[in-house]
């Protein structure tokens, strides 16, 4: 399965992003293959509806869960049309996240805050 | 009556803002109204409309406002996703082979209707907020009211704004919502004269520097009303000073003013000290848009 988490830089000495949709890049990684992809989210700088475009490309990269420290509405309404299931991530290294994951020890993000929105200078 | 209400005072529009929350503006545009008597409030901090607790209007009248946000038809939607990269508030996700909208981050352009090439997406209308208007002795008040969530109170304001353009014979006072952002610039856009209200702290400085800025990029005649002035050092009177900024009214930092403000009294109706200085104000300032008419026709 693929797993995609926000991340702060492109490698997997980094640390996860602390924003879902204002984070620099995704990495997306792949259980099977042991593959890892990052890519970086054109949603970053955008004017409003940040987390809607970054759920975008999560679902468009064909992610089978998301694992991310926080997500507001508008962004968990697309991942879960998209039928992708969001974990908590408890650590700040992607490798711990990454093994926790593996193991079944994150859990599922319930707290979703109603976000930002507007208060980047509307 | 005090002879600049005689004079050519036909539909003046007066902007009083700040660029923060709580420096007086409510204060200045209310009291600047009650002491002109006949004339027209307009409450365009829509998002936190408080003059209506001063003047306490009567026999309103409101009328709802709309915008019109896309709804989509997916049976018609080919998943081109024109629409989704268009957006540029990314109100649009394209999810399963389903389009979804989110509407309250939808700004009403109305562009993703224009371009989707299979004519999947139509609009509806949006109820977003209401316009009030009622009468507080002579004052005719406006009051603007955007729903929690929206995303912008502009067409509130241009409602208001535009209301009120045919009337004249009137001095209209435009109680602006704070800082220096699109929804400001609407409502100082067609206004004669900008009154700004400045708090005597370097953080009103900062503040003060925002909307001094923004009244400057407009080409608008304007002046500042120093508030909670005390007896030491203005960093506000300073700045002004500097940067030959006309002050056109002074008010003191006082426990009688702040009594009668937070029991939602109007200082000029209770308090003489209080009439005087809001009708000297608003005769300098009736002088400097009559003066700025006069020789910026």
């Amino acid at each position: 399965m693929k797993i995609a988490i926000p991340v702060d830089e492109k490698n997997l000495e980094s640390s996860v992003c602390v924003s879902f949709g204002r984070a620099p890049y995704f990495l997306v990684y792949d259980t099977e293959t042991k593959g890892s992809e990052f890519i970086d989210n054109t949603a970053e700088t955008s004017t409003g509806g940040a987390g809607i475009k970054a759920a975008q490309i999560i679902v468009d990269n064909k992610a089978n869960a998301l694992l991310t420290p926080r997500c507001g509405q508008n962004a968990a309404d697309v991942i879960k049309a998209a039928d992708i299931k969001i974990y908590k991530t408890t650590f700040s290294s992607i490798k711990d996240n990454l093994a926790a994951f593996t193991d079944g020890k994150l859990p599922i993000l319930e707290e979703i805050h109603a976000g930002f929105h507007g208060h980047a200078g509307n | 009556m005090p002879d600049f209400m005689g004079t050519q005072a036909i539909n003046m529009r007066i902007a009083v803002l700040s660029g923060k929350g709580g420096t007086g503006k409510t204060l200045v545009s209310v009291n600047l109204a009650a002491a002109a008597k006949v004339s027209t409030y307009v409450d365009c901090d829509v998002e936190e409309p408080n003059g209506h607790l001063f003047l306490k209007p009567e026999g309103i009248q409101e009328e709802e406002i709309s915008v019109r946000i896309p709804k989509v038809d997916n049976e018609l939607c080919n998943g081109c996703r024109k629409c989704v990269d268009f957006c540029n508030f990314n109100a649009l996700a394209y999810i399963k082979d389903k389009l979804i909208v989110f509407d309250d981050v939808c700004h009403s352009c109305g562009g993703c209707v224009l371009l989707c090439p299979e004519k999947a997406l139509t609009e509806k209308e949006k109820v977003i907020g209401k316009v009030q208007k009622g009468i507080s002795d002579e004052v005719t008040v406006w009051t603007g009211r955007l729903n929690t969530g929206e995303a912008t109170g502009i067409p509130i304001i241009k409602k208001l704004l535009v209301e009120n353009s045919p009337q004249t014979n009137q001095l209209t006072f435009i109680d602006c919502p704070p800082g220096s952002a699109c929804i400001v610039m609407e409502s100082i856009k067609d206004a004669d004269y900008c009154v700004l209200v400045a708090e005597p702290t370097l953080f009103g400085v900062h503040n003060l520097n925002m909307v001094y800025e923004l009244v400057k990029l407009f080409n608008k005649p304007f002046g500042v009303v120093l508030n909670k002035c005390l007896q030491e050092e203005n960093p506000a009177e300073q700045f002004c000073l500097e940067k030959n900024i006309k002050i056109v009214g002074r008010i003191p930092f006082d426990n009688e003013l702040g009594t009668l403000n937070s029991n939602a009294e109007i200082a000029v109706n209770k308090n003489e000290k209080y009439r005087e200085l809001f009708s000297n104000l608003l005769e300098t300032v009736t002088k400097e848009v009559q003066h700025e008419a006069a020789t910026n026709p």
